[in-house]
């Protein structure tokens, strides 16, 4: 059964506030969620007040000056600064995306910063996604093949093969749209989330995979994919602007058109 | 390594509703309450096969304030649940998932069963 709730470790307390923009004209508020696991004490929602011209453009910049002249136990994951890594995946704003391709001029008012929804804490913006990338794992991401290789050159696709994998070989497995996910939230266990479906289709109708029947086969059951009711919270956030509904429902046509 | 028990970062909490999560969690609601009017319509043709009684009763209060409201609420949901059952079905079939169809799909979704509910209660002279 989902729990709507956060349970009592996890409600958010008012936490402090912090003002380093004086005499600023561009003035922006940035309420970040805290938490430390060495405290004991619940998470909290601290806000720094910065001005707009000691930084860059996008969210991510304002994190990084705040880490740097304000806070320096803030915590969260970035490492390309440009949309290809997908470390920096949080809730910013209410929805989920890269802070690094989020510009700031987007928000009207404040910005709340959160952690991907409905994940375990390591700590601040920093999810657990153990789960995550045991899912992934669980579809064999990898070419799978019965048939010698060729002897003289590699298993080559036609561009119209190729083509097929559009819109899904760019997906950087950031996590936004699956913890934007509520079947996701309240089934993580079973139901696979769409940025592992995604990448299942992707699989599947790779013409160099030999495994397509066993890839459908695994995902044929009440929770691996058929836990997604078409909410459309993966394809509204995905900051790759990839389309994870629709091949999930790619993947339950192939299965319902197999039986025939 | 001492184990912490890790805290649940906030999800239904803060996340931003979109129009395509309204529709969609409004899907499961019509669809919950079309089965306590599906009660309602029972217990309405038990009481005109038993006694005139007991269908006088019931129909007080089906004509009460909340009787109306009860109806009101049905009759939507019952055109709300078809209109977005029909959405479901192109989706099934593969049809209209970009976001920007999706959009255009939930409000005809949304003023298609605001009409016909509309149309009904005026037709049926509720309103």
């Amino acid at each position: 059964m989902a729990e709507f709730t956060l349970p009592k470790n996890s409600k958010i307390k008012p936490g402090k506030t912090i003002s380093a923009a004086n005499g600023a004209t561009r003035k922006k508020k940035f309420s970040i969620y805290r938490w430390e696991p060495d405290s004991g004490k619940n998470p909290r929602l601290d806000t720094y007040e910065v001005n707009l011209d000691n930084f860059g453009p996008m969210v991510l910049d304002a994190m990084i000056y705040i880490k740097n002249e304000i806070d320096s136990t803030l915590t969260f994951r970035r490492s390309c600064r440009e949309g290809i890594c997908g470390s920096c995946a949080m809730n910013i704003g209410g929805t989920n995306t890269l802070a690094c391709t989020k510009s700031i001029s987007e928000f009207n008012g404040d910005i709340t910063i959160y952690p991907l929804p409905h994940m375990p804490v390591v700590k601040d913006l920093v999810p657990d996604l153990t789960n995550f990338y045991k899912q992934y794992a669980s579809i064999k991401p990898w070419l799978q093949t019965k048939t010698a290789a060729p002897k003289n050159t590699e298993r080559l696709q036609s561009k119209e093969d190729r083509e097929k994998l559009d819109g899904m070989y760019e997906c950087i497995l950031c996590a936004s749209c699956s913890t934007s996910c509520p079947s996701y939230w309240w089934n993580s266990k079973r139901y696979l989330g769409p940025a592992i479906l995604l990448q299942a289709y992707r699989w599947i109708v790779d013409s160099r995979d030999e495994a397509t029947t066993e890839r459908l086969n695994k995902l044929e059951d009440s929770f691996s994919l058929y836990r997604c009711h078409t909410i459309m919270n993966c394809t509204n956030t995905c900051p790759k602007g990839l389309n994870p509904a629709k091949m999930i429902a790619e993947i339950k046509k192939l299965l319902v058109s197999r039986l025939t | 390594m001492k184990s912490v028990k890790r805290p649940l970062s906030p999800h239904l909490q803060v996340y931003k509703p979109q129009l395509t999560s309204v529709l969609s969690i409004t899907h499961r609601g019509t669809g919950i309450f079309l089965s306590f009017g599906a009660l309602a319509l029972t217990f309405w043709l038990i009481s005109l096969a038993v006694s005139e009684d007991i269908f006088n009763n019931f129909h007080q209060h089906a004509i009460s304030w909340y009787g109306k409201l009860f109806l009101i609420c049905f009759i939507f949901s019952l055109f709300y649940h078809l209109a977005n059952g029909i959405r479901h079905l192109f989706w099934d079939a593969g049809f209209g998932l970009e976001i920007s169809t999706t959009y255009i799909s939930g409000y005809i979704t949304v003023v298609v069963s605001i009409t016909l509910t509309l149309v009904t209660l005026f037709l049926g002279g509720v309103i």
